[in-house]
């Protein structure tokens, strides 16, 4: 019996290492790609083993493009960082008062929220608002405004508020004279770490992994964020010499190892949350885990 | 589970809103900048549905473009892209529905046999590593397989088989396959997350008690794991159900590239949308806004009524 069940533990383990690898490869594919000199490319594609190595793609695009990259990866950390600190206020702010059952008409304010997940405008009339009335195109408060709030985070937040701090120390507080905003910024929050965490890791993971909004709202060149940049140089990546304004350098260098350059870039975008991601999945999947109980 | 404190005796006290604003203004307060926020770009863009009914004028704003009745809906559904965009829309997603469903519980369960919690740790660890990534880089890992000259599929898999290499950016009968390969390996690890959290909570007392009566691993799956979990699984089958009329817009835009040659099995409502409204003229613009007030109006009851179900099934589940 024994036997058969460390035979089964193999198997299993096996398969799922081998589903894991194949989730993980396309990844390496990119990486390893970046890391090829153009010429065996050119010649043998695309390869897990490739000919020859090189760092030239990473040179190239340091030499061309750095001012280009540098901006896009101030664009896309600012709007993070922002983006996520107005995120999380924004939704604390509401999340708390909803989760308070001495508070009369938090049905209401819930419900207000949440039937915006229900039905939605559509994409007209939401772009014919950002861009006619509240004027974003072409600033940077169009990558972080239409994204600091959330109906779902908010019933996150108010189900973590409303399950982990007990009404008693709320009202105790008050007892000893505590303003609203006091008790929520030095008793709740506190408190309640782990909800914000998840909802700033969703927020951060959102703003950095955004080009829809620079998509519908952005044409000038100088606001571009990291993921829009990567996206409009799918097509041309030529145009990465003349980003930085020095098309001489076109000249000195006889190609442009376009290949690799273009999977240096996707990891450039990509891999800073790569890198970080394992040490943040806790607080992910206890989020959606929150989530789905409260459906 | 309710805490009576004395704070809860509050609410049992008939008042009027003025006393309420007076007795919590802090907390109305609070919510200002997010009840801006959803009105701004939540209800006015409801409101903004009118455009449907109008000859957009984009320099004069929604209020003042002219009424023009149903003849954007007219113009709309007289084209074969209104069939086509809803049948791509619902097919993709009943698909990912369905067989997500499937690999996901596969998944799942199969991941809560192993042992060993460094190998299942690392395992799940790896598997949601897609899910992370955006769609524009998830857009360069499918260039690297299917670009015509350097791409892997060309130059290493179909030489393996023997076949002519594929101008992938072209041909659109491929795709269904592409995109829906992408879509599950994207959300294999993430999709499964839900139900490894449901079979930790299943009592292990049940497992132990059936191996005693000689069941084997399978028996246990299908006698205890699958029951226990089949209050999540019409949960969430209804609730994707219920965003069946709404398309992953970056899968369907980012991944073919939006490319023209193959619109007519990757093209979606959202996508569609997009396109319409992009290209700029007030005749698109107008089917563009007619298909979204389609898409908004259906997918409303769909939601509506896939929650009525959840309802009726467990009302603790549903949504409202």
């Amino acid at each position: 019996m024994t036997a058969r069940k460390k035979g089964f533990q193999i198997i299993i383990s096996s398969v799922f290492i081998a589903i894991a690898v194949l989730c993980v490869i396309p990844v390496a594919l990119v990486l390893i790609t970046s890391l090829t000199d153009q010429k065996s490319i050119d010649n043998y594609g695309y390869a897990f083993f490739p000919e020859k190595w090189s760092f030239e793609a990473y040179r190239y695009i340091w030499a061309t493009a750095k001012k280009t990259i540098f901006n896009a990866y101030g664009i896309t950390i600012f709007t993070t960082v922002v983006g996520t600190v107005m995120g999380v206020l924004i939704v604390a702010l509401y999340a708390y008062p909803i989760s308070r059952n001495d508070f009369k008409y938090r049905n209401g304010f819930a419900f207000f929220s949440f039937f915006t997940m229900l039905f939605n405008g559509g994409l007209v009339s939401w772009y014919m608002i950002c861009t006619r009335f509240l004027h974003l195109s072409n600033t940077v408060w169009s990558l972080i405004l239409p994204g600091v709030m959330n109906s779902w985070y908010v019933v996150i937040l108010k189900t973590f508020f409303s399950t982990t701090i007990p009404a008693s120390i709320i009202e105790s507080a008050k007892i000893d004279g505590a303003s609203e905003y006091r008790i929520l910024f030095r008793l709740v929050m506190p408190l309640s770490l782990p909800g914000l965490a998840t909802i700033a890791l969703f927020f951060t993971l959102k703003f950095w992994n955004d080009w829809y909004n620079s998509l519908m709202f952005i044409t000038d060149e100088h606001l571009r964020n990291l993921q829009f940049l990567l996206q409009s140089m799918l097509s041309k990546i030529q145009m990465l010499n003349e980003a930085d304004g020095n098309t001489y350098l076109a000249e000195t260098i006889e190609e442009v190892p376009s290949d690799s350059v273009r999977m240096a870039l996707c990891m450039i975008a990509a891999g800073p949350i790569l890198i970080v991601y394992p040490f943040f999945q806790k607080y992910f999947i206890q989020g959606l885990t929150v989530g789905a109980v409260k459906g | 589970m309710k805490i009576n404190t004395g704070i809860g005796s509050h609410v049992k006290r008939r008042g009027t809103v003025k006393t309420e604003l007076k007795k919590n203004f802090s907390l109305f307060t609070m919510m200002i900048p997010g009840l801006i926020h959803l009105i701004l770009f939540a209800y006015l863009p409801m409101f903004g549905v009118i455009i449907a009914f109008k000859k957009i004028n984009f320099a004069q704003g929604i209020l003042k473009s002219p009424w023009v009745g149903l003849q954007n809906f007219k113009f709309l559904f007289n084209t074969s892209d209104a069939w086509i965009i809803t049948r791509n829309t619902v097919l993709y997603n009943l698909l990912f529905i369905t067989l997500g469903l499937v690999l996901h519980l596969i998944v799942a369960i199969g991941l809560n046999e192993v042992r060993n919690k460094v190998i299942s740790k690392t395992c799940q660890t790896m598997m949601l590593m897609p899910h992370f990534m955006s769609m524009v880089v998830i857009s360069y890992i499918a260039f690297a397989f299917f670009s015509n000259e350097t791409g892997f599929m060309n130059h290493k898999i179909l030489p393996m088989f023997g076949m002519e290499p594929v101008d992938w950016y072209v041909n659109p009968k491929p795709w269904p396959y592409i995109l829906s390969i992408v879509h599950f390996w994207q959300n294999l690890g993430y999709g499964s997350i839900v139900y490894l959290a449901s079979i930790a909570g299943i009592d292990k007392n049940l497992y132990e008690a059936a191996e005693i009566d000689g069941a084997n691993k399978w028996n246990q799956i299908t006698n205890i794991t699958i029951p226990c979990l089949k209050p999540v699984i019409i949960i969430m089958l209804i609730m994707s159900i219920g965003k069946i009329f709404n398309a992953d817009f970056g899968l369907f835009y980012q991944v073919p590239q939006n490319s023209g040659a193959l619109y007519s099995t990757t093209s979606t409502i959202n996508t569609y949308v997009f396109n319409m409204m992009k290209s700029g003229s007030a005749n698109s613009m107008g089917m563009s806004s007619a298909a979204a007030f389609y898409q908004s109006i259906v997918g409303f009851i769909l939601v509506v009524a896939s929650n009525a179900v959840v309802h009726k099934i467990d009302p603790e589940r549903a949504m409202f």
